[in-house]
């Protein structure tokens, strides 16, 4: 039997606030523990917690760019669970009534297709603090510096149909609120997590299996494996005549498998309430206009630009715009060089190569946006080959220096293309006359031949020769 | 209205509450709590087909902060009443999801 794969994912994404969501306290990553911890994390008697306009913001900010309604009126509740790094007993969330509802995202396919994909909703919330369980013997020990921290939590609707679908709509997210800025989006350091709900059924058939819940993935990578192993696992326990169980699972990246983490006999029965403690928090229409005329630039936006304004192809202009840090490199070096296709070709070339050869993000590039647009320059003005300009971008690459001069380092290394009729003049005659039956025959009209004459000048060359010069120069000598 | 008895899990209750229920006195939280759904119960038979649920009983909006942070380090002082801290760390009993 063929079956079909369902799944939903829940994803938490960070907002990039300073302050807590309901708290004056930092967010800063990497502090002391509990040193970012104050009394409203704490749950401390008598503390009141006052809500975050900048978490709105980006709460609102985030519902437009996926075209959602935006509830003017929506409501704080309590979510109650037991847990040491959650020291008031509860996690304020938003349950009925969440800040974003319905939207959707577009979902680019890799053979170049379209889905869209339903987001049910999104709504504001606080996270919980840190449990460290391998610091101290028989304890666990608990870091409440990320408590507070605000989430926007994004439950998309059960389109997704393979574990890549649903990889590609990370993907996608990432690079939506990266663009937005109310995302660092750094995986790392937990800034986006999801928790994927998944099940299977037969190819054709309407109705939904049972499904399971995986907590907690936090990377591209993982995403895809985790659930590529939950459906292989539904299906093999579906086709040996069992039964799947709803359940929530946890996935092992060592172990590379998921495992039962609580059956629902066990779940969590939250007993959400209105939290007392928050009134409701109303929006007004002026103000969801004002967030509307700062939206930046979209990825898709910025994809029909790079093809209509700049006449990259379709493939260019996708790969540069989905990331906002590799879209605002190509944008600087274009700022330098004024060329958008040789810029495209060079971005996703050789800087890609290098780029992914040493693992290194494109925002620490060791060739900066301004010596690439330099270089590329000197290869539109015939300064550089195409051979010599490889040769330089090793150099500028090897020295990973922002401030190293590229024309210097052209002069430096003896670079420049011989534009020099006479100069290479002489060398044209030296291999026309080394070469005579090639000669003859190309005087005879086989053009083909004009190749293997003009590849003989570069080698003498050593590649610094500007073949258009070449090729005018043999021409002219016959 | 209610036709059957309620059927009271309470073992599950008081997991969730994190309550430990004297063997001897479970029995009358059980007519407590049966007691308690009755009323519910009565609550629930009013026709509130078309009344807004209300979230809160004040006519007001949640007040807005400014993103700013205004809390300094104070974990010496919160750790102070704490029973067991190490390393910066709040301690407890070992927990393991």
């Amino acid at each position: 039997m063929s079956w079909e794969a369902v799944i939903g994912l829940e994803i938490h994404v960070q907002l990039a606030t300073q302050s807590k969501i309901f708290s004056g306290a930092a967010t800063a990553y990497g502090a002391e523990p509990n040193a970012q911890a104050c009394a409203v994390d704490l749950g401390l008697p008598g503390v009141l917690p006052v809500l975050n306009e900048a978490a709105v913001e980006m709460a609102v900010k985030f519902g437009l760019a996926i075209g959602a309604e935006i509830n003017l009126h929506s409501i704080f509740d309590r979510k109650n669970y037991f847990y040491p790094d959650l020291p008031k007993g509860y996690q304020i969330s938003q349950f009925a009534t969440p800040i974003v509802g319905k939207g959707e995202i577009k979902l680019d396919l890799t053979d170049g297709g379209q889905r869209i994909i339903g987001i049910t909703r999104a709504h504001l919330e606080e996270d919980a603090g840190k449990s460290v369980h391998d610091l101290f013997p028989g304890q666990t020990g608990i870091d409440l510096n990320r408590t507070g921290t605000p989430l926007l939590e994004v439950v998309s609707e059960p389109d997704l149909r393979s574990a890549s679908e649903a990889a590609e709509y990370f993907r996608q997210m990432h690079s939506l609120v990266k663009y937005l800025g109310i995302c660092d989006g750094n995986l790392a350091e937990g800034s986006m997590r999801c928790d994927a709900n998944v099940s299977v059924r037969p190819q054709g058939q309407e109705a939904f299996g049972e499904r399971t819940e995986i907590k907690n993935i936090n990377s591209f990578r993982f995403v895809e494996r985790a659930i590529e192993l939950e459906i292989e696992r539904q299906i093999d326990v579906l086709e040996t005549g069992g039964t799947i169980h709803r359940e929530t699972r946890l996935f092992d990246a060592d172990a590379d498998e998921t495992r039962t983490m609580r059956s629902k006999e066990l779940s969590e029965d939250y007993r959400y309430f209105p939290d007392p403690d928050l009134l409701p928090l109303e929006i007004t229409a002026a103000f969801v206009q004002a967030v509307r005329d700062n939206l930046p630039e979209l990825p898709d936006a910025r994809c029909q630009r790079y093809q209509q304004a700049m006449g990259l192809s379709a493939y260019d202009a996708a790969s540069l715009s989905n990331d906002l840090d590799r879209a605002e490199f190509f944008e600087a070096v274009v700022g330098v060089c004024g060329n958008p296709k040789l810029s495209a070709n060079w971005l996703n070339g050789e800087l890609s190569a290098h780029l992914n050869n040493a693992d290194v993000e494109i925002a620490a590039s060791p060739v900066s946006a301004e010596q690439l647009g330099q270089l590329i320059q000197r290869i539109d003005d015939d300064t550089l080959s195409s051979k010599t300009a490889k040769q330089l971008f090793k150099a500028l690459w090897a020295q990973a220096n922002a401030e190293s001069n590229v024309d210097a380092l052209i002069e430096q290394l003896g670079l420049k293309q011989m534009n020099d009729d006479g100069e290479l003049s002489a060398v044209v005659s030296g291999v026309l006359e080394a070469n005579p039956d090639q000669v003859a025959e190309l005087r005879s009209g086989k053009d083909k031949v004009l190749g293997f004459l003009v590849g003989q000048v570069m080698k003498a060359t050593g590649g610094k020769a500007n073949p258009k010069q070449v090729n005018e120069l043999i021409r002219k000598s016959l | 209205m209610s036709e059957a008895k309620p059927t009271i899990d309470l073992a599950h209750l008081a997991n969730l509450a994190r309550l430990n229920f004297d063997p001897n006195s479970s029995e009358s939280a059980r007519a407590d709590l049966e007691k308690i759904i009755a009323m519910i119960d009565a609550m629930q038979a009013v026709n509130t087909e078309d009344v807004a649920p209300l979230s809160h009983p004040l006519d007001g909006a949640q007040r807005l902060r400014q993103d700013l942070v205004t809390e300094t380090e104070q974990r010496d002082n919160f750790q102070s009443t704490a029973p067991s801290t190490s390393e910066g760390y709040y301690l407890v009993p070992r927990v393991v999801d």
